[in-house]
């Protein structure tokens, strides 16, 4: 009995914790790109504009939630969902600290990877079901992008996992008690991180949106709610590669003094925040730019790291 | 070339400047022609600007076009302008070949450094020119706004249609008589059947086959900073054709020109460019006083060229920080303007105004300097230049800047000149011309500055031509604060409006006399003048038709934008969707400047 209870605990955190970090993150983003662009930011709402999450909210929920005549109706609305759903799911597989994790899968590195394809969907059918030119170029670019870099998304982390010996994030965790695998397995923490970008659709490879180009790409034609959603989707997506990258190459909870999961939630605070620096600090590539950078420089890097990390790991 | 622009230089007076040079070099060319086609008659016409002007019959247009397109030595490759006018009300024409409407041909050599312009009478039944886009492509919207505007047909043309109206507008607008107020034209209405007219006008219908899809970008879309629409035919994501379709700014300037008085028309000026401000006054003013004889006071000048080149910073701030920002880069657009608006602190602080102050005046400017405006102005001169430093490292040096600029977008200096393209863009294909050393007007010859180019004429050329202009612009700004020169702000010659405050009020004349100078405003003498200047976006110019009244009876608007947007499919075919972004903002152009 009280193992269930505590698994109920857990499964309220991981869907809360995530979601408020997202809400979060909405108004943590717009202060702190106003104050990396001589501005304020929304500074109304609550205190230091903390409610602004609230705010607009309560906007997008107000607005009409309009489905435009010409749409693919069912896969129009259920493309939203998807990419709540994948991310959400995700999270079930994030180790919290030691032993709290909603699923301690054992192969929870490739669940994590699995969920993350299924967020293509979303994105790809949203520009499709729209029925709209600049929705359909916002797809199309979304589908090629995230599939390519998915490929060496999952290469880059199989160093980590070469020097774990295991899929299971808490394992991988306890591996970097002497030494974090940022050291070691540098070059799969970069690239891992500009996928991260990548999969998250964020600048510089914020093409299937690009507003300068495609006006708002894949979710154009999408108003009140569903586009709040996205915008959901895309916060949540950052806060999950970040608890990734924390449990990959920072030692998820370990630390000194502090428990566990502050340590965690500090970590991945920080990498969300240099996820933040990096949009205000690069213009957006190009689509045939990014397409060859993934295949012709970011592939071969991995499978170099690879090689490298099977040869010491062998040799020692 | 340079035995020309010597001679021509030595006989210049001051105040006529570039106009002088111009008659030096070219009445030469008009004698020339007149060898070159001895049963041409050429009748010369004494124009105020001193460019050489002749009209010659609709029959010979087209050979003696083409003999100084490509038969004379220093050449006339650029199209500059092509504007109709109604000579049917117009009193003072004596001398001149009579005419119901005239075409003109304003030509520019870069090798002879001299314009020339030729007319062409029309009357009777057959209002039509033959076309000259066969000579110079850029003819091509010149041509269509001539038939809008005029109903001046032009036999041959391509594509022969409305460019700034509407298709659906009934009468040609610079007409005189076609009505100038919403109030002459009755209520309007809209009939049901109106809307559809209206929608049919906006299809598109390219050649298509079963792999390109027609992309509407436009006529509002974030990437095009203005109402301009673009009708792309894409091939994957590739630019097959790009159809620039523009009007949508389009507010009748050149029409107001003829029904306000010549000083009362300096705010609309500012208007037409609506980031350059007091850039668009300038040769507004230096055309009008250039047909008044008007000498303007030394104080004067130094403070016009001052305001000129804040102006073209804060453009080319405004052009740096949303260039940026169509590439996806979300922050240079908030320093830049952060930037600007000290900048219009200072202007604020001189005019009262900011974007459009309105504030030169004929003879001079509105008001002196006010008490610390040189501390304001020295303050920025300090701020900017380490502004500029982080910017090159934000911008200019990024590689992902690099990548999606250089080499992109690509004119050669041959077409652009072709193309009548001008100012940075032109000198982004690494040819150094710029008018305010070439042919110095507003005293701008007293300032030392260098002509930034760069080489390749991509947009990566462009921004970096704009960029080094603004330190070009702080020098000649920092020149004018160390030179200042004290006396009079503005003309004390009669013709000079609106008439000086300490000279009115004494006696009932002078009281008249500044009534009438207020209320009707100067009677220009009858002539005609241009004087081209360097704006921030190009080569800038009001050509002036005075009939000897309070109002001018034609304002022609030679504005850079209208060609550079016109070579925009030229840039872009075979590039992407990303790619045409670039070039829009590249090429610095402003919808008010197109469609004035």
């Amino acid at each position: 009995m009280p193992d269930t209870a505590w698994h109920i605990i857990e499964v309220v955190v991981m869907l809360l914790l995530p979601l408020l970090m997202a809400g979060g993150l909405t108004v943590v983003e717009r202060r702190l790109l106003g104050q990396l662009q001589d501005r304020y930011g929304p500074n109304r709402v609550g205190v230091m504009g903390e409610m602004q999450v609230l705010a607009d909210a309560v906007k997008l929920l107000g607005k009409e939630d309009w489905i435009p005549p010409f749409a693919d109706r069912p896969v129009f609305v259920a493309a939203p969902a998807i990419i709540l759903m994948s991310v959400l799911a995700s999270f079930a597989v994030i180790p919290l600290t030691s032993g709290f994790a909603v699923a301690d899968l054992n192969v929870g590195l490739l669940f994590f990877l699995a969920m993350s394809s299924l967020g293509v969907y979303s994105v790809a059918l949203a520009g499709w079901s729209s029925r709209s030119k600049y929705p359909l170029l916002g797809g199309l670019r979304a589908a090629a992008q995230l599939l390519g870099y998915e490929v060496f998304m999952g290469m880059s982390l199989l160093g980590v996992v070469m020097m774990a010996g295991s899929f299971d994030l808490s394992t991988i965790v306890e591996g970097q008690r002497g030494l974090w695998y940022v050291g070691p397995q540098f070059v799969g923490f970069v690239v891992f991180f500009i996928a991260g970008l990548a999969e998250t659709r964020r600048t510089p490879f914020d093409l299937p949106e690009a507003e300068s180009e495609l006006v708002a790409g894949y979710h154009a034609e999408y108003s009140a709610m569903k586009f709040g959603i996205f915008y959901v989707g895309e916060y949540l997506g950052i806060t999950l590669v970040s608890a990734l990258m924390t449990v990959l190459f920072f030692g998820g909870w370990l630390g000194p003094i502090l428990p566990g999961w502050t340590w965690f939630l500090l970590k991945t605070s920080i990498l969300i925040l240099v996820v933040i620096v990096v949009r205000a600090a690069l213009p957006r590539v190009r689509y045939d730019q990014l397409m060859s950078f993934g295949w012709k420089v970011m592939l071969p890097l991995t499978l170099i790291n690879l090689l490298v990390t099977a040869a010491v790991i062998l040799a020692t | 070339m340079g035995l020309t622009l010597s001679a021509a230089a030595g006989g210049a007076t001051h105040a006529a400047g570039a106009g002088a040079a111009g008659t030096g070099a070219v009445t030469g060319i008009l004698t020339e022609l007149e060898q070159q086609f001895p049963g041409v008659d050429f009748v010369r016409q004494e124009t105020k600007d001193g460019i050489p002007t002749a009209w010659i019959g609709r029959e010979a247009l087209v050979p003696v076009l083409r003999h100084l397109e490509r038969g004379v030595d220093g050449p006339f490759r650029t199209l500059y302008d092509l504007a109709g006018m109604d000579e049917r009300v117009r009193a003072n024409r004596d001398g001149l070949p009579a005419a119901d409407f005239s075409v003109v041909y304003h030509l520019r050599s870069y090798d002879r450094n001299a314009d020339v312009r030729l007319k062409v009478p029309l009357a009777g039944d057959r209002v039509s020119v033959p076309t000259v886009t066969g000579l110079w492509p850029s003819a091509d919207w010149y041509e269509r706004e001539l038939w809008d505007m005029f109903g001046i047909g032009v036999d041959g043309h391509p594509d022969l249609r409305r460019i700034l109206m509407p298709p659906w507008w009934e009468g040609h607008p610079l007409r005189k008589d076609h009505p100038d107020r919403a109030t002459e034209m009755g209520t309007f209405q809209l009939p049901p059947d109106d809307d559809l007219l209206y929608q049919e006008a906006l299809e598109a219908d390219p050649a298509q086959d079963a792999r390109t899809v027609v992309l509407n970008v436009g006529p509002q879309h974030p990437g095009t900073h203005g109402p301009v629409r673009i009708i792309l035919t894409l091939r994957d994501e590739l630019i097959v054709d790009a159809v620039p379709d523009i009007g949508f700014h389009h507010r009748g300037a050149e029409k107001i020109g003829e029904r306000q008085t010549w000083h009362t028309y300096i705010p609309y000026t500012d208007r037409v460019d609506y980031l350059g401000g007091v850039l668009n006054n300038l040769p507004y003013v230096l055309s009008v006083e250039r047909l008044a004889g008007t000498e303007v006071p030394p104080r004067a000048q130094v403070i016009r060229v001052m305001l000129a080149e804040l102006f073209r910073i804060s453009s080319h701030l405004v052009f740096y920080g949303t260039f940026a920002q169509d590439l996806g880069a979300m922050t240079p657009v908030f320093y830049t303007f952060e930037d600007r608006e000290r900048l219009m602190a200072i202007i604020e602080a001189i005019t009262g105004g900011r974007m459009h102050p309105s504030w030169f005046r004929i003879g001079g400017v509105s008001q002196d300097l006010p008490a610390g405006w040189e501390q304001m102005v020295r303050d920025f001169l300090d701020y900017l230049p380490p502004r500029l430093r982080e910017y090159d490292r934000l911008v200019m040096q990024s590689r992902v800047v690099k990548a999606r600029t250089v080499g992109i977008g690509e004119i050669d200096k041959d077409t652009a000149i072709d193309r009548g393209i001008t100012g940075p863009n032109l000198r982004a294909c690494g040819f150094e011309w710029d008018l305010r050393k070439k042919r110095p007007y507003s005293g701008y010859d007293r300032f030392e500055f260098d002509i930034p180019t760069a080489a390749r004429g991509d947009c990566y050329g462009r921004v970096a031509v704009r960029v080094e202009e603004i330190r070009q612009s702080l020098r000649i700004i920092r020149q004018c604060v160390d030179q200042m020169p004290s006396g009079p702000h503005k003309s004390e010659q009669p013709l000079a409006a609106p008439p000086s405050h300490d000279r009115m009020l004494h006696d009932i004349e002078t009281l008249i006399d500044h009534f009438l100078g207020v209320s009707w405003g100067p009677v220009v003498p009858p002539g005609e003048a241009i004087c081209p200047t360097e704006s921030s976006k190009g080569d800038y110019g009001y050509y002036l038709v005075s009939d000897g009244n309070v109002t001018s009876y034609r304002t022609r608007i030679r504005t850079p934008s209208f060609p550079h947007l016109q070579a925009l499919p030229l840039l872009c075919r075979g590039l992407e969707v990303p790619d045409l972004i670039a070039i829009l903002g590249s090429i610095d152009f402003v919808m008010g400047d197109v469609d004035r």
